[in-house]
């Protein structure tokens, strides 16, 4: 971890120079240019007004959702405590370096033996540039961010039955799909096949653009040239001096383009959850928690495994156990934010909580996910294949290879994702009741047919399944379209003096923002209860 | 799902629930340990955080057949339901597995039509 506080250049800052430089009018102008209108629901930090004189809340669980709260009730002037099952900050927020070790549920512990200063983030990993909420608490903490490389069109796409198992660069897949998608379609337009469709402008229109869009020469034609290879890439490419260069590339056969499958991931950039410009904080996910944590300080206790969480009219009290051992010791407060994920919560006794809430609770599972972390002894797919960044999408069970978004052109080793199986359904299930070890070996298996120097360079690893993760018993809530409807209302229905926050309480599943979100939401109308009381 | 939502091999697939696509293990054997042992563990004894993953072995819930099979085919609480992703004769399978595994010796099997009509 080099220069943490060298990059970024804050929202606040931009504006603030904008106004310094251009006046108050182009400053206003700015604003609305970089709105949060098109942004998630984040309104920007939450007021609760009014006197909370002093009320206490109790927060169950110190990651981001409980963290969120406790911070905005404390500045509220509520007086807050959290318990926490972990003996650090940030719950799915997390970061593995080196010397770290875990534990799963299983009693099988893994010791990280990344060389100093890699990382691994086994949860949440980018941040959407429209996430504003969790945004906005990176800018409050000092967590500093950087783009996280999502889209390089320098990575590979890879299908087992396409192009006889050889991975393909997205490059020459994306610039011959569109080539030739653009052709066929010119083709139609010029043939006259589509002029019940369109008028002769569209027509003259359409077919301007399909030349530009997808390299295609004078008479429409997307081959082997110059303008297929400026998109492509070359054989040979230009060069200076006397060296021979460009040599113009071949575009893949369509028939072969188009029988394959390719084309899926393709599509993965598009989404708006995944377009640019994406973050991650630097130094790993992990920071975020970790900085939530030190400000809540000794408002945190760790290693406390709530036992029973029990209201009346009067106030909540919660029993807790130190996984240490000892005797079992109890919290009180006069309302209480929890945070604990429904697939631990539904195995805590509730006393007190009524029937529906309870049936909301019980009614969510968490979803399968797995991800690997692998350390090669050098970053041989920058050095060897020019990727710097970005993602490689096979359909093996790894599905996807994640080239790290910082340190390009270290010489020492690098840590990439060798794998992240994520609810592709049997797959998921089948990897993540894999061993550690064997998670490990079969992303290695799985890689190297399409970075053979895996094999070589391979120097250790770390896998996470997340269903054996002892304080989440999973990644995220899973919510059907028929459940939403039945229980997520309740669910985030104050109850009496509990309230429930996190992901499982959000439209966003398995994004940070959704526990962010959820958190302010939950808090805003937690608080709207104490002054009504 | 559509949020984090995948990509390539899942685009195929978002329109499907997880828990439709069939599984591809058959016989109780390979059926437990490509998903149960997941979070039931190898052994069957299960595991303890901040929740559980309740033992299978010697368990004496195991005992009215009714029972495993109902939560394998719809899920109960953190439990995921494999009713759409597993079919009648390999929810029986698996379910029979068990209860002849890990200390259990039940000798009465669950047949598919038994499965059938818990679903």
């Amino acid at each position: 971890m080099k220069d943490i506080h060298k990059f970024p250049i804050s929202r606040r800052a931009m504006l603030g120079a904008i106004g310094l430089s251009a006046g108050s009018a182009a400053m206003y102008e700015a604003m609305l240019g970089m709105g949060y209108a098109a942004t998630s629901d984040f309104k920007g930090p939450i007021a609760l007004p009014g006197n909370a004189r002093g009320a206490s809340v109790l927060v169950l669980g110190a990651g981001i959702a409980g963290m969120v709260a406790a911070y905005e009730l404390r500045k509220a002037g509520y007086s807050v405590k959290i318990l926490e099952y972990n003996d650090r900050p940030g719950g799915r927020n997390w970061s593995l370096y080196s010397g770290d070790t875990y534990t799963d549920i299983g009693g099988a512990t893994q010791k990280v033996q990344f060389d100093k200063g890699l990382y691994f983030n086994p949860g949440p990993w980018r941040l959407p540039y429209h996430h504003q909420g969790i945004l906005h608490y990176c800018r409050m903490l000092n967590v500093a961010l950087e783009p996280f490389v999502q889209d390089n069109n320098s990575t590979y796409v890879h299908s087992q039955d396409s192009f006889g198992g050889k991975p393909q660069r997205f490059r020459e897949v994306q610039a011959d799909y569109d080539g030739y998608i653009a052709e066929l379609l010119a083709k139609a337009t010029s043939q006259e096949k589509l002029d019940g469709l369109l008028d002769k402008d569209e027509k003259d229109g359409l077919l301007r653009m399909l030349k530009t869009w997808g390299g295609l020469d004078k008479d429409y034609e997307y081959k082997k040239g110059e303008l297929a290879s400026n998109f492509r890439g070359y054989d040979i490419p230009p060069g200076g001096g006397l060296q021979p260069g460009p040599v113009d590339s071949e575009p893949m056969a369509r028939k072969e383009l188009f029988n394959s499958t390719l084309w899926a991931a393709k599509f993965f950039p598009k989404q708006w959850d995944f377009q640019g410009q994406m973050f991650q904080p630097v130094g790993g996910m992990g920071m975020i928690g970790k900085a939530f944590g030190k400000l809540l300080g000794d408002a945190i206790t760790y290693d406390c495994k709530v036992t029973r969480i029990q209201q009346d009219d009067k106030d909540v009290t919660v029993s807790y156990v130190s996984k240490a051992g000892g005797a079992p010791k109890t919290a009180k407060a006069d309302w209480c934010v929890c945070t604990i994920p429904a697939s631990i919560l539904g195995q805590i006794p509730l006393e007190g909580v009524s029937a529906p809430m309870r049936n909301a609770i019980n009614s969510l599972w968490y979803i399968p996910a797995a991800k690997v972390g692998l350390q090669f002894k050098r970053r041989f797919w920058e050095e060897d294949d020019a990727i710097y960044g970005g993602n490689t999408y096979t359909d093996q069970p790894i599905f996807n290879i994640s080239y790290p978004s910082h340190g390009f052109f270290d010489k020492g080793p690098g840590v990439l994702l060798g794998a992240y199986v994520y609810r592709t359904g049997a797959k998921v299930y089948n990897f993540e009741a894999l061993s550690a070890q064997d998670m490990i070996k079969s992303a290695l298996e799985q890689g190297a047919k399409i970075h053979p120097q895996y094999l070589q360079e391979f120097q250790n690893g770390v896998a996470i399944a997340w269903h054996r993760v002892p304080w989440s018993l999973g990644c995220s809530a899973f919510w059907t379209d028929e459940n939403r409807a039945k229980n997520y209302e309740t669910i985030c229905q104050v109850d009496n003096r509990i309230v429930l926050a996190g992901e499982h309480c959000s439209r966003l599943m398995a994004w940070q923002e959704g526990s962010v979100l959820s958190a302010l939401d939950a808090t805003t109308r937690l608080h709207k209860r104490v002054m009504a009381a | 799902m559509k949020n984090l939502m995948l990509a390539a091999a899942t685009i195929t697939v978002m329109a499907i629930p997880a828990s439709a696509q069939p599984l591809p293990q058959q016989g109780g054997e390979a059926i437990y340990n490509g998903i149960c042992q997941d979070c039931h563990m190898q052994d069957g004894r299960g595991g303890t955080g901040a929740g559980n993953y309740p033992a299978l072995t010697r368990n004496p819930k195991l005992a009215e057949p009714g029972y495993p099979v109902a939560v394998v085919v719809h899920g109960q609480k953190a439990m995921p339901p494999f009713g759409a992703s597993l079919n009648d004769q390999q929810i029986a399978d698996v379910v029979n597995y068990v209860r002849t595994h890990f200390g259990n010796s039940y000798r009465d099997r669950v047949t598919p039509a038994d499965v059938k009509a818990a679903r």
